[in-house]
């Protein structure tokens, strides 16, 4: 027998299956985990309409901020949450002795963060369309913007939880402190072009801000970059999310942490 | 014999393994192997390299140095094909809490790829086997310690691995649920061949289970063999009991039988420990008959594996290998 280290087809069908199966069992134990609904759902809700209270603009304009927001917020929620919660509950070893490779496992994080950020997201969507005089003109860029953002934030939760802590709130605490700097240089609550010189040159490197971009021209408004940098960077984001929190789950556990 | 060379196919075989924390070396160059169908005990005191070991054979760490091969496949470059063939009930784990009993083994069976209709047929004769029929809607964080050990081992059997490793598998259980964990490894590996790597502190559960057992001490294998083999390497250790009728209490010069024998009083009697346990018991007998002595109880023992594990775990590793191998 080869001990050659390849991917195989076979080998990698079994391995999707595998992430699968993982993300429907993040699914069933982790959505309704109180510190995802409260970093998830009312941390954001309660932080927008703080920031809208103040601003002076349409309640239209609201609207795409409030839907890159959320999806932001929700879709990088339960990544951070599952690994520290799983070596706490002590079900981690199991899950990591199994057939599963520990990029299924992580790949089955993102999937199990991604949709949970994208329905999430639809309500302050659906309330939008329902009572403001908010219309989305390109379906098609506000699905992008939508599924490939709930990815991308999705692997940045992942990247979160690669600590070697098995204390949820400590990396919560860390996520948060990670992802309220982003919101600012993402052109969620300052459009772009009102950004001082620094913020625009942040902005390339927030996954945020191509999301967001894609979802404001979904909804009419001019778009900051073109729509496939904002697909690829936001691929792109996503693969470097998952490569490096794959290397540091990797070092954990080499470290017999 | 040699013991590292078991007469049948290897399932494990670990060669050179080495795991190292910073400076400390917990695993140091260890060599077995593991046959199909055999239960195999890893025996040690705390601190001693078994966890570590069963981390790495179990893929859960990598080795620092060595290989280890399942069922064929190299841990390393083959990691989940090694680990289809495993079924692992780690020290410390647990169940999901959130998941009902039916859910953490259909969880386990979906991971391993086990089809629906095979996983569902399997996880209905694992219940019930377990005791856990009644409770499949029960949640993980609803049961018992003893139940949730079953529910961990169901887990571990519902892909039909071809090894099962068993990590502690009865530390902290009541006797009906020990007895039922230890019923149940005896005839998987009886019907179905079942391989079982068991480590544990019970040493009389070892005793009973296994038919090889390896000692681990300070990260080195101190001693392999099957128990009776390590029972018989402690030949200083074969001792006689006797009790005398009414207690009486026999002259000092009568139990003393000269160099290479040690004499120990107990509560209802006396220990001789000697090599020829034998000859002791017939010259006692005599003995007590020209004294005019009942004897009320009179058994020659051989040494348990505890004191075997004790006196090799209590000594420089490789006097006792040395001692052990030669």
């Amino acid at each position: 027998m080869s001990d050659k280290k390849y991917l195989s087809p076979e080998t990698f069908l079994w391995q999707a299956r595998a992430a699968l199966v993982v993300a429907k069992k993040n699914v069933m134990i982790y959505y309704l985990k109180p510190p995802v609904i409260t970093f998830g759902v009312i941390f954001p809700l309660f932080f927008y309409l703080a920031f809208a209270a103040g601003h002076a603009g349409p309640v239209e304009a609201m609207v795409p901020g409030i839907t890159s927001m959320a999806l932001f917020f929700t879709a990088s929620a339960v990544g951070p949450l599952v690994t520290p919660w799983e070596r706490q509950a002590k079900t981690y070893e199991r899950l990591v002795t199994s057939p599963a490779s520990l990029s299924a496992i992580l790949a089955g994080d993102v999937l199990a963060g991604a949709p949970f950020g994208i329905v999430l997201s639809l309500l302050p969507l659906a309330i939008g369309l329902s009572f403001t005089e908010v219309h989305v003109v390109s379906v098609l860029q506000l699905v992008l913007g939508l599924a490939f953002g709930a990815l991308a934030f999705s692997a940045l939760g992942v990247l979160l939880s690669s600590p070697a802590s098995d204390t949820p709130s400590q990396v919560m605490m860390l996520s948060n402190l990670v992802r309220l700097p982003v919101i600012f240089v993402s052109g969620v609550f300052i459009p772009f072009a009102q950004m001082p010189a620094w913020g625009r040159w942040l902005a390339p490197l927030s996954p945020l801000s191509y999301s967001a971009d894609l979802i404001r021209t979904g909804f009419g408004e001019a778009n900051y970059f073109p729509a496939g940098i904002d697909v690829a960077a936001l691929i792109g984001f996503t693969v470097v999310f998952l490569w490096v929190a794959h290397l540091l789950h990797r070092r954990t556990r080499d470290r017999g942490l | 014999m040699n013991p590292l060379v078991p007469p049948a196919i290897p399932i494990i075989e670990a060669r050179g393994l080495t795991r190292h924390y910073g400076d400390l070396v917990a695993v140091d160059r260890i060599d077995f192997i593991v046959a199909r169908g055999e239960v195999f005990g890893f025996l040690g005191p705390n601190g001693a390299g078994k966890s570590t070991t069963v981390r790495m054979l179990t893929g859960y760490i990598p080795a620092t140095a060595g290989t280890i091969t399942v069922a064929g496949y190299n841990l390393l470059s083959h990691p989940g094909a090694a680990r289809r063939h495993l079924g692992v009930v780690p020290e410390e784990a647990n169940v999901y809490a959130d998941l009902t009993v039916r859910q953490n083994i259909m969880l386990m069976a979906e991971l391993h790829g086990v089809s629906k209709e095979e996983r569902t047929q399997r996880g209905k004769e694992l219940v019930e086997m377990f005791g856990l029929a009644e409770r499949l809607k029960q949640k993980g964080r609803q049961l018992s310690k003893g139940l949730r050990q079953r529910l961990m081992l169901c887990m571990a059997l519902v892909s039909d691995p071809d090894m099962l490793f068993l990590d502690e598998p009865t530390s902290g259980l009541d006797v009906a649920s020990s007895r039922l964990i230890r019923e149940v490894i005896t005839r998987m590996n009886q019907t179905q061949g079942m391989t079982v790597f068991l480590t544990t502190h019970n040493i009389e559960e070892a005793d009973e289970l296994c038919h090889r057992v390896a000692i681990i001490n300070k990260g080195r294998i101190a001693a392999i063999d099957t128990p009776r083999a390590l029972r018989a390497t402690l030949q200083s250790r074969r001792s006689v009991e006797v009790r005398f009728a009414q207690g009486a209490l026999p002259p000092e010069s009568m139990l003393n039988f000269g160099m290479g024998t040690e004499t120990v009083k107990f509560a209802q009697g006396f220990r001789i420990f000697g090599a020829a346990p034998g000859l002791i018991a017939q010259e006692l007998a005599n003995r007590a008959t020209a004294q005019g002595l009942h004897i009320e109880h009179l058994s020659t023992l051989e040494p348990s594996l505890e004191e075997v594990f004790i006196h090799i775990t209590s000594r420089g590793v490789a006097q006792t290998a040395e001692e052990i191998h030669v």
